[in-house]
């Protein structure tokens, strides 16, 4: 049974009006209008995120080698991510640009085991309900239960590759929650051979399960071929980092962008140049930016970030099966990009097994167990960091005074580059699938299913109880609310 | 002192989570460290800034689970509610519920530890890291109960 509240109330004269249980603004729930036109067709779609923006002051004042630590309050899903791109930013601020082959390694080992185990919730437990159970399954069982009694492996996938990947954490930061390895010019630690060889015994497992989670989705593909092209899908931009060769890179790289035809928009560019490519504009009716490609405007600039970007925007993953992953993958663009919202599930569990891939191959590095961790330089003011965090691109900028205080935060976070193609998402759904003044529960599913591919960080990282419902609205064409539905 | 009834020997998870740099978001943590400080060998006690499917292995190498959480809504100091198995899916990895949580660890592991939900009222959840003077009433109170429960286990403890 669906846990949906709705009480039913009329209004006289006017439209039906379907009126909630109040729903209290909480910093963190996901909020769709549906706004109608004149003629009764959808007009747009917006994707709120009501949440506190107020992250970047509470950086401002702390001394810059606090950083890396700090912002790991920002999201419980992603601190690793938060850490490593500060600590990058602030190898900057520290006046260094090239820390130790050690430091840079025992970070990629970090961040491949953040990617991994991230991206393996989101596919194991947002993505496979739906996908393996089917769109049109019954809310009471499309959920990992009834995926792991449908597909009993898949279940031990899940726990077994997410915990792998908290290992991983746990190795290189002294624990697997609120790691702290970075510290501005490098790292606190090696590897400890023991940790090392605990996490070589069972790597090359994490690589077969995630193959097999990949042969288990093509599966899904190939029997809802169309459905997977068309589902609140469109063209678009992408933007990724890239290695300097192309090669896929999470860790550090240059930003490309790219039109809907994989031509160039922008390439090469360092992190420290990012305001002369990005804008972030700001709109009265959210509370996250809308940032967009300078060059061509709020209109055409917008782009998608993660998984899927990161895919279209390199030119080959530099590990053998996740190669081999990519070329099939990009089979599906015909020579051309994939531009399916639904195929950020695909490319995510490519990221998964070329990070596994590479976990391995740093498990098998000397360096990671070498001594040289911290290279010291003359202070600057001023530092910005990019990293592929599992959900896209995520971007650090701090400006640091004579006294080592934090005076300026700027983040842009994988979510915000993703906020106009959400938004488009939703309202090729809602354009397909609404019918009347009636917010069913097939297009509440399938707003879901949309905003799930995305898997968007939304709280960053309060979660009280009673927070976080989806809550959908339906307005006619003067702003007057039909109808309001929300999902707990 | 330690437990000397029954506590001593059932398995008890303590599982606080929150964000401890977001005001009294953090009383979940702030409840799991006090009770892990006072190094009841049956019992383990840590935090999380939020659950996650891995603590299904902890929660079904346990015999009770208390999950414990900050509550934005509801009794003060605190409230309790018996929690059962319950599957759901979310448009976001960034909830996971505690009942979901045992759902996981009874169908993948076949656990079926009791559980309760410990909800301790806090009032700001700004970025702060600090808890607020009657949150930090609340949490005496809750921890004061939950080490009472320890010491002598009832199957319903009062709200």
């Amino acid at each position: 049974m669906s846990d949906l509240h709705v009480d039913l109330e009329r209004t006289s004269p006017g439209p039906r009006k379907i009126v909630i249980d109040p729903v209290t603004r909480v910093e963190g729930h996901g909020k769709v209008t549906i706004r109608l036109n004149e003629a009764g067709e959808v007009e747009q779609a917006r994707f709120h995120v009501v949440e506190f923006r107020g992250f970047e002051r509470f950086i401002q004042g702390r001394m810059y080698w606090e950083v890396p630590v700090i912002v790991q309050r920002l999201c419980g899903i992603c601190p690793v991510s938060h850490h490593l791109c500060a600590a990058k930013a602030m190898d900057i601020v520290a006046g260094v640009d090239k820390i130790t082959p050690t430091a840079e390694k025992m970070r990629r080992l970090m961040h491949y085991g953040q990617v991994l185990q991230s991206n393996a919730v989101n596919f194991f437990h947002l993505a496979s309900p739906d996908l393996l159970l089917g769109f049109e399954s019954p809310v009471a069982q499309r959920n990992i239960i009834g995926v792991i009694e449908a597909f009993p492996e898949v279940g031990k996938w899940a726990i077994m590759i997410r915990k792998f990947g908290q290992l991983v954490i746990a190795a290189t930061g002294g624990r697997r929650i609120h790691p702290r390895l970075c510290i501005p010019g490098g790292v606190n630690q090696n590897l400890a051979v023991e940790n090392r060889d605990a996490l070589r015994a069972d790597v090359d497992q994490i690589i077969q399960w995630c193959c097999e989670a990949l042969e288990l989705h093509k599966r899904f593909v190939s029997a809802h071929h169309t459905l997977h092209e068309t589902f609140a899908s469109f063209p678009s931009n992408y933007m990724s980092l890239v290695g300097p060769d192309g090669a896929m890179e999470l860790y550090d790289g240059t930003l490309r962008a790219i039109d809907a035809a994989g031509a160039p928009i922008f390439e090469g560019v360092s992190p420290q140049a990012y305001r002369d490519y990005l804008i972030e504009e700001v709109r009265p009716w959210s509370y996250m930016k809308f940032p967009h490609i300078r060059s061509l405007g709020r209109e055409d600039g917008w782009y998608r970030v993660g998984p899927l970007a990161q895919i279209n925007c390199c030119a080959f993953i530099g590990t053998p099966i996740a190669e081999m992953a990519r070329k099939d993958f990009m089979a599906q663009g015909g020579g051309g990009l994939v531009h399916a919202t639904l195929a950020f599930h695909w490319a995510r569990v490519i990221s998964m097994i070329h990070c596994a891939e590479t976990i391995k191959q740093l498990l098998f590095d000397n360096d990671l167990q070498g001594t040289d961790l911290v290279v010291t330089g003359q202070r600057r003011p001023e530092g910005v960091a990019i990293v592929e965090a599992p959900r896209g691109t995520l971007l650090h900028h701090y400006q640091v005074d004579h006294n080592d205080q934090v005076t300026m935060a700027n983040l842009i976070v994988s979510t915000t580059n993703n906020n106009e193609a959400m938004n488009r998402s939703v309202t090729k759904v809602a354009i397909d699938d609404l019918t009347g003044h009636e917010i069913t529960e097939g297009l509440l599913n399938h707003i879901e299913v949309a905003i799930r591919a995305y898997d968007p960080c939304l709280s960053c990282a309060t979660h009280a109880l009673g927070d976080m419902p989806l809550v959908v609205t339906l307005e006619d064409a003067d702003g007057a609310v039909i109808a309001t539905k929300v999902k707990q | 002192m330690q437990p000397a009834t029954t506590a001593a020997r059932a398995r008890v998870l303590i599982l606080g989570y929150g964000n401890p740099g977001r005001g009294d978001d953090g009383l979940g943590p702030a409840a799991a460290a006090r009770i892990e400080a006072l190094g009841w060998p049956n019992v383990t006690a840590y935090d999380a800034y939020q659950l996650n499917i891995e603590d299904a292995l902890d929660v079904a190498g346990h015999d009770v689970v208390w999950f414990v959480d900050a509550a934005r809504t509801g009794p003060s100091p605190y409230g309790i509610e018996v929690l059962a198995p319950a599957a759901s899916l979310a448009f976001t990895s960034h909830l996971m519920r505690p009942e979901a949580i045992l759902a996981m660890a009874h169908h993948y592991y076949g656990a079926s530890p009791q559980a309760f939900l410990l909800g301790i009222r806090g009032y700001e959840f700004a970025f702060v890291e600090a808890l607020t003077q009657a949150a930090s009433g609340n949490l005496a109170s809750a921890v004061d109960m939950l080490t009472d429960w320890l010491r002598a286990p009832a199957a319903s403890p009062a709200s």
